[in-house]
C-alpha cells in the first residue's frame, strides 16, 4: 500500500496534468460538428505522431547498433505520421473550404 | 549556441517550446469546430509539431549533459526528410475515397513509433518509469497491429474472420497481458526475467491487436477505427511520461480524448455498447425476421427520371455503397440538374454511413456539394413528411424500418434516417443482398419503394442522362 500512496504523492503534477488535459480535450472536442468528423480524427491522429519527439531524441543520443536502428525506425514511422497525417487533413479540409456559399 | 545561452539558458528555451507546443495544439484543434477555420487549425497545430522538432534537435541534452552529437543530428535530419517526403507523396496521391485507409495506416504508423521508443527506453533503463514504458509498449502494439488489420480490411486486402471463439481467445489474451504486467510491476524479478516478459508483452499485445480487429466487420469500422486513434494517443501519452514531456503528453491526451468521444458517438448511433461492438457481432444470430415481406417493385430509369424531375423537394441518403462505386461526382450531378429544375436536394448523413465517422461528409465534399446541403439524422427527420422524393444510394441499415419496429432485431433501437415517412422513395442497390446486418430491410417492400437496380455509378450515369434529356 505504502508504494501505492508513494506513487501518487511522487507523480501528483504529472497525475494533474493529465487530468486537466483530459477535461480540456473532451471540451474542444465535443463541439466539432459531425460534418469534420474525418479531418478531425486524422488531424488528432497527426498529433499522435508528438511521439516523434521521442525519436529524435532516440536517434540524437543513440549510441548501440541497437538504438541507432530501432530509433531510426521509429523516427521514421512517427515521421510517416506527422507529415502523412497534416497533408491528408488539410487536403480534405481544402475541400470543405471552397464550397463556401 | 553560447550567443542563445546569455540571453536564455538553452534548457528554458526547449521546455517552454513543449509549452507553445501544447497550447498550439488546443487552439489548432479549437479552430477545427467550424469548416471556415478548419483548415487553419490543422495549420497551427503542424506548427505544434514542427517548432519542438527544431528545437529538441538544437537544444536537447543527455543526463550527461551533453547535446546532440552532429553525426546523430544528421541521422534526425535525414530520417526526418525522408519519412516526411514519403508521407506526402503517399498523402497527396490517395483517392479520396481511399481515406479511411490511409488514416488507418497512420495511425498505425504511429502506434508503432509509440511502442518503439518506449521500448528503447526499456533497454536504456529497465528500472525508470515502468509503468508507463510498459503501457507504452502494450497499448503501442495494439494500436499499430489493430490499425494494420482495419486498414487491411478497408482496403480488401483482408477479410472478416469470425467464431465465437475469438471472443474467448481474446479475453484470454487481455487478461494474460494485464497479469504479466501487474506482474512485472511487482518487482522483485531479474533483469533477464523481466526482459523477457517485456518482450512477451510485446508479442502478446501485437497478436492481441490483430485478434481484436479481426472479428469485427464493416459497419462497425467507424468505431474502431476511432477506438484505436484514441489508442495510439494514450501510447504517445505514456512515451511522454518517460520524457516528461508536456507536448507529447497533452498531445497524446488531446488525442486520446478526441478518438474516446467519436467511439462514444458511433456507438450511440448504433445503439450499442462499446464492450457489444468489441466482442460481439451482428449476423448470424437475431434472424427473427425471415418471414415474407413482400414483392419488390422496380421502377424503370425514364420514370425514375420523371419522378424526380416533377419533385419540389429531394432528400439524398447516401451510404458505404456510394463511397465503393466512386459516385460521388454523379450524385452531385444529379443534385444540381435537379436544383436547376427547381427541386430542393439535400442530404441526408447518417453517423455511422459509411466506414469511419464522417466518411460520406469527406466524399461528398470531394465532390463539391456544399456542406450546408449535408444534414445530420436528427435535423433532417422532421422534413421526411414533406418530401417528396427519398432517394437511397448504396444504404440499408442506417433506414432499416425493423430498428424502430422490430424488437427481435439486432439493430432494433438504432436511430435511423426516416426514409419511410417521405412520399415517394427509390431505392439504388446493386441486387437484394441484404447490409452488413445481414437482416431483411421492410423499408424495400415498403408500397411507397421502387428499386432501380445496378452498380451506383452506372444507375446514376443513366439517370443524369435521363434527367437530362427530358
Amino acid at each position: 500500500m505504502e508504494n501505492i500512496s508513494e506513487f501518487f504523492l511522487t507523480h501528483r503534477e504529472a497525475i494533474f496534468i493529465v487530468i486537466l488535459s483530459v477535461f480540456l480535450g473532451i471540451e474542444v472536442i465535443s463541439h466539432v460538428p459531425s460534418i469534420l468528423h474525418t479531418p478531425l480524427m486524422s488531424g488528432a491522429n497527426a498529433i499522435s505522431g508528438v511521439i516523434i519527439i521521442g525519436g529524435i531524441i532516440l536517434v540524437g543520443h543513440a549510441s548501440t547498433i541497437f538504438e541507432w536502428i530501432l530509433g531510426i525506425v521509429a523516427l521514421f514511422m512517427a515521421m510517416l505520421n506527422v507529415a502523412g497525417g497534416f497533408v491528408v487533413t488539410d487536403r480534405m479540409l481544402e475541400m470543405f473550404k471552397k464550397k463556401k456559399k | 549556441m553560447d550567443t542563445i545561452n546569455t540571453i536564455l539558458p538553452a534548457n528554458v528555451i526547449l521546455e517552454y517550446s513543449y509549452l507553445l507546443s501544447a497550447i498550439l495544439f488546443v487552439y489548432g484543434l479549437k479552430l477545427q469546430s467550424h469548416p471556415d477555420n478548419a483548415r487553419r487549425g490543422n495549420q497551427w497545430a503542424a506548427a505544434g509539431m514542427i517548432i519542438p522538432m527544431i528545437t529538441t534537435l538544437l537544444l536537447h541534452k543527455n543526463q550527461t549533459g551533453a547535446g546532440i552529437p552532429l553525426v546523430n543530428g544528421v541521422a534526425v535530419v535525414i530520417t526526418t526528410i525522408v519519412g516526411g517526403i514519403v508521407g506526402t507523396i503517399m498523402a497527396r496521391k490517395i483517392k479520396m475515397t481511399a481515406m479511411p485507409q490511409m488514416v488507418s495506416f497512420f495511425n498505425a504508423t504511429g502506434g508503432a513509433a509509440s511502442a518503439v521508443v518506449a521500448l528503447i527506453e526499456f533497454n536504456k533503463n529497465p528500472d525508470q518509469a515502468v509503468l508507463v514504458g510498459l503501457l507504452g509498449i502494450i497499448i503501442g502494439s495494439i494500436a499499430f497491429s489493430g490499425s494494420m488489420i482495419a486498414y487491411g480490411k478497408l482496403d480488401d486486402k483482408v477479410g472478416d474472420i469470425f467464431s465465437k471463439s475469438m471472443t474467448y481467445v481474446n479475453l484470454v489474451f487481455m487478461l494474460t497481458i494485464m497479469g504479466i504486467t501487474l506482474f512485472v510491476l511487482l518487482g522483485g524479478l531479474s533483469l533477464e526475467t523481466r526482459t523477457f516478459l517485456v518482450y512477451s508483452l510485446l508479442t502478446l499485445s501485437l497478436i492481441y491487436g490483430v485478434s481484436f480487429v479481426m472479428p469485427i466487420g464493416g459497419a462497425d469500422m467507424p468505431v474502431v477505427i476511432s477506438l484505436l486513434n484514441s489508442l495510439s494517443g494514450i501510447a504517445a501519452t505514456m512515451a511522454g511520461f518517460i520524457y516528461k514531456n508536456e507536448a507529447m503528453i497533452l498531445g497524446g491526451i488531446l488525442v486520446g480524448s478526441a478518438g474516446t468521444i467519436l467511439t462514444i458517438q458511433m456507438c450511440r448511433a448504433m445503439n450499442r455498447s462499446l464492450l457489444n461492438v468489441i466482442i460481439g457481432s451482428f449476423g448470424g444470430g437475431g434472424m427473427a425476421h425471415t418471414s415474407e415481406a413482400g414483392t419488390v417493385k422496380e421502377i424503370s430509369m425514364s420514370d425514375a427520371a420523371i419522378l424526380l424531375s416533377y419533385s419540389a423537394k429531394v432528400v439524398i441518403v447516401p451510404g458505404y455503397g456510394l463511397a465503393v462505386a466512386k459516385a460521388q461526382h454523379l450524385c452531385h450531378d444529379l443534385e444540381k440538374l435537379l436544383e436547376e429544375k427547381g427541386a430542393e436536394v439535400k442530404y441526408a448523413i447518417h453517423p455511422v454511413a459509411g466506414r469511419m465517422p464522417g466518411h460520406m461528409n469527406v466524399l461528398l465534399a470531394e465532390a463539391d456539394v456544399p456542406y450546408g446541403k449535408l444534414m445530420e439524422m436528427d435535423d433532417i427527420n422532421p422534413e421526411l413528411p414533406n418530401t417528396d422524393v427519398v432517394v437511397i444510394i448504396g444504404a440499408n441499415d442506417v433506414v432499416n424500418p425493423a430498428s424502430e419496429d422490430d424488437p427481435s432485431s439486432p439493430i432494433y433501437g438504432m436511430p435511423i434516417i426516416k426514409a419511410r415517412e417521405a412520399k415517394n422513395i427509390i431505392v439504388m442497390k446493386r441486387g437484394m443482398g441484404k447490409g452488413y446486418a445481414a437482416i431483411e430491410n421492410l423499408l424495400f417492400f415498403n408500397d411507397k419503394t421502387r428499386m432501380l437496380f445496378g452498380d451506383a455509378k452506372g444507375t446514376l450515369q443513366n439517370l443524369v442522362n435521363e434527367v437530362k434529356s427530358l
